[in-house]
């Protein structure tokens, strides 16, 4: 089963354009710089872009198609979509405690499925996010992670066929992020549902992605599953938001001259670091990564004539 | 203090108009302020100065132009009669309406005030989680945006309270009918009966002062646990 993604838009400043086949497993990161379109993309896929034209299907089941029935269309609303939807800031309903941000969507999509759903999905849920001792609380009362968890949990108990997440970490600080990521990990290896992640970040597309897609401009630039993705060394991938000198991840030494698309053994380290486009020489120097544990990681880093994206993996991560 | 049967008639009146104006001008200023919130249109503007004016006319002259529209041959006037109600001046129901018109303002900017600042996410949110666009108005917009419909109503009740000029013209004071608290006063003063006079000024001074302690304690309560929220 694929999903389908054919859509036009225009905007004011730039206008979207992309035509892509996904596997419906796992999770998608939808990478690029920021203003790229993935964001739109992603409100085109859940129906919240009016004025997108095109095809979202997910394997039959057709959630817009502005060509069929002479053009007349098909295009459900945003409600009748089986999507979740997990927003760059958590967006918890104020009015609510978390159980009863959990029940709205809940109740609703039992509703539209005219069969009960089993409190136990809920029940589920809850414990794989942890967030069991949150329940009676208000959103002014979590932490900025934990927000983010019970939005997650949110989106989750309406069992969508698809689940959306735009930039879901983008709005926490490093530590926030680090104690969100491996939950999103765990859905990842324990969900069966399909997952569209929109992100900037490198060191997420390491940990998460299955299949990468890169954008730029409003196009797609590279579509695959992450490995082949990463080795095209042609990618005119620009990294960080403010276009100014960026490091994330750990930091390699210096030692062994690199190459332009050149991938590496380290010692101790058996992974691949693939540099893409930038001047080789200039900031090509990686090494030893003694010190680093052996997650995946990845660095960044600015070089004379522009970005270089370097991803530097475990050798269980490819 | 010494009220008079009549003096409590026109407070019982001024009650009572004044909380069927504020229902039917929430019931009202709710849709208003929800398309100006969200339109792109290029209304907005006119619309949205239609709907201050009554913040800048002097009351005589929307009283006056109401009793216009509202008698036999103005267009209120022509549709009431065509539907067998008679003329609404000088009738409760005139008072009802010329209040409507005259506290708009007060109904509308606050909502206006709480839909913008509640922004498109929550709307968003609740769609993705299976709601209607209904179905997400009353169950997430409407609680949100509480704040903003107690505001509007306790600005409309107290304003439709302290209206004067508007209910002299259509109204045409009638005891027992369209005689409201601030028109006996009128009355009073104009009878040189200063102690009933005496009497119902400082009720409204007082329930004037009451509302507005009810706010200012409301709205810090508010933006207390807003601050905390954010």
């Amino acid at each position: 089963m694929n999903i389908h993604l054919q859509l036009d838009i225009a905007r004011a400043d730039f206008d979207v354009s992309v035509d892509v086949q996904l596997p419906a497993h796992g999770i998608t990161v939808i990478f690029g710089p920021s203003g790229c379109g993935k964001t739109t993309l992603l409100r085109c896929v859940a129906g919240l872009e009016p004025s997108a034209r095109g095809v979202v299907q997910l394997g039959h089941e057709v959630w817009q198609d502005d060509g069929l029935h002479g053009g007349k269309g098909v295009r459900l609303p945003t409600h009748q979509r089986a999507l979740g939807y997990v927003f760059q800031e958590a967006s918890l309903f104020d009015h609510l405690d978390v159980a009863g941000n959990l029940a709205y969507g809940h109740q609703r999509a039992e509703k539209q499925s005219r069969n009960a759903m089993s409190q136990a999905v809920v029940q589920q849920t809850i414990e794989l996010l942890g967030i069991g001792h949150l329940l009676k609380r208000r959103s002014h009362e979590l932490s900025g992670g934990e927000r983010q968890r019970v939005a997650i949990a949110r989106a989750l108990v309406t069992q969508p066929r698809l689940l959306l997440l735009d930039e879901p970490l983008a709005a926490l600080d490093h530590a926030r992020r680090q104690e969100v990521l491996p939950w999103l990990e765990k859905l990842r290896d324990d969900l069966n549902i399909p997952m569209l992640y929109v992100t900037h970040a490198v060191d997420e597309v390491a940990r998460l992605a299955d299949t990468l897609v890169v954008m730029n401009e409003g196009r797609v630039q590279a579509n695959g599953p992450v490995a082949e993705v990463l080795t095209q060394a042609n990618l005119p991938v620009v990294v960080g938001e403010d276009g100014g000198q960026r490091r994330l991840g750990c930091d390699v030494g210096s030692g062994a001259q690199a190459q332009r698309g050149n991938q590496f053994g380290l010692r101790g380290f058996h992974g691949f670091l693939v540099l893409f486009d930038g001047d080789a020489g200039e900031a090509g120097e990686a090494g030893e990564a003694a010190s680093a544990d052996r997650r995946s990681r990845a660095f960044t880093r600015a070089s004379s004539s522009g970005w270089l994206i370097g991803l530097l993996s475990a050798a269980n991560f490819f | 203090m010494n009220l008079s049967a009549e003096d409590f008639q026109a407070i019982a009146l001024t009650l009572q108009l004044a909380s069927v104006t504020t229902v039917l001008l929430l019931l009202l200023a709710t849709p208003v302020a929800w398309w100006l919130a969200h339109t792109r249109s290029a209304w907005r503007a006119p619309v949205a100065s239609l709907v201050a004016l009554p913040l800048v006319l002097p009351p005589t002259v929307l009283g006056f132009y109401l009793l216009v529209a509202l008698g036999p041959n103005g267009p209120i006037g022509q549709f009431t009669q065509w539907a067998g109600w008679g003329t609404l001046a000088f009738s409760f129901w005139g008072l009802v309406l010329g209040s409507i018109v005259y506290s708009l303002p007060f109904a509308v900017q606050p909502l206006v005030n709480a839909f913008e600042a509640m922004g498109p996410r929550p709307m968003e949110v609740a769609a993705t989680l299976r709601a209607s666009k209904w179905d997400a108005f009353f169950t997430v917009a409407v609680p949100l945006a509480k704040p903003g419909f107690v505001m509007a109503a306790m600005l409309s009740f107290a304003h439709t309270v302290g209206e004067f000029g508007v209910v002299l013209m259509i109204g045409g004071n009638i005891p027992d009918k369209t005689r409201v608290v601030s028109t006996q006063i009128y009355g009073h003063v104009e009878a040189m009966e200063y102690s009933q006079a005496h009497g119902l000024a400082g009720v409204m001074l007082v329930f004037s002062f009451v509302v507005l302690l009810g706010l200012s304690w409301f709205n810090r309560r508010t933006t207390r646990h807003q601050k905390v929220g954010a």
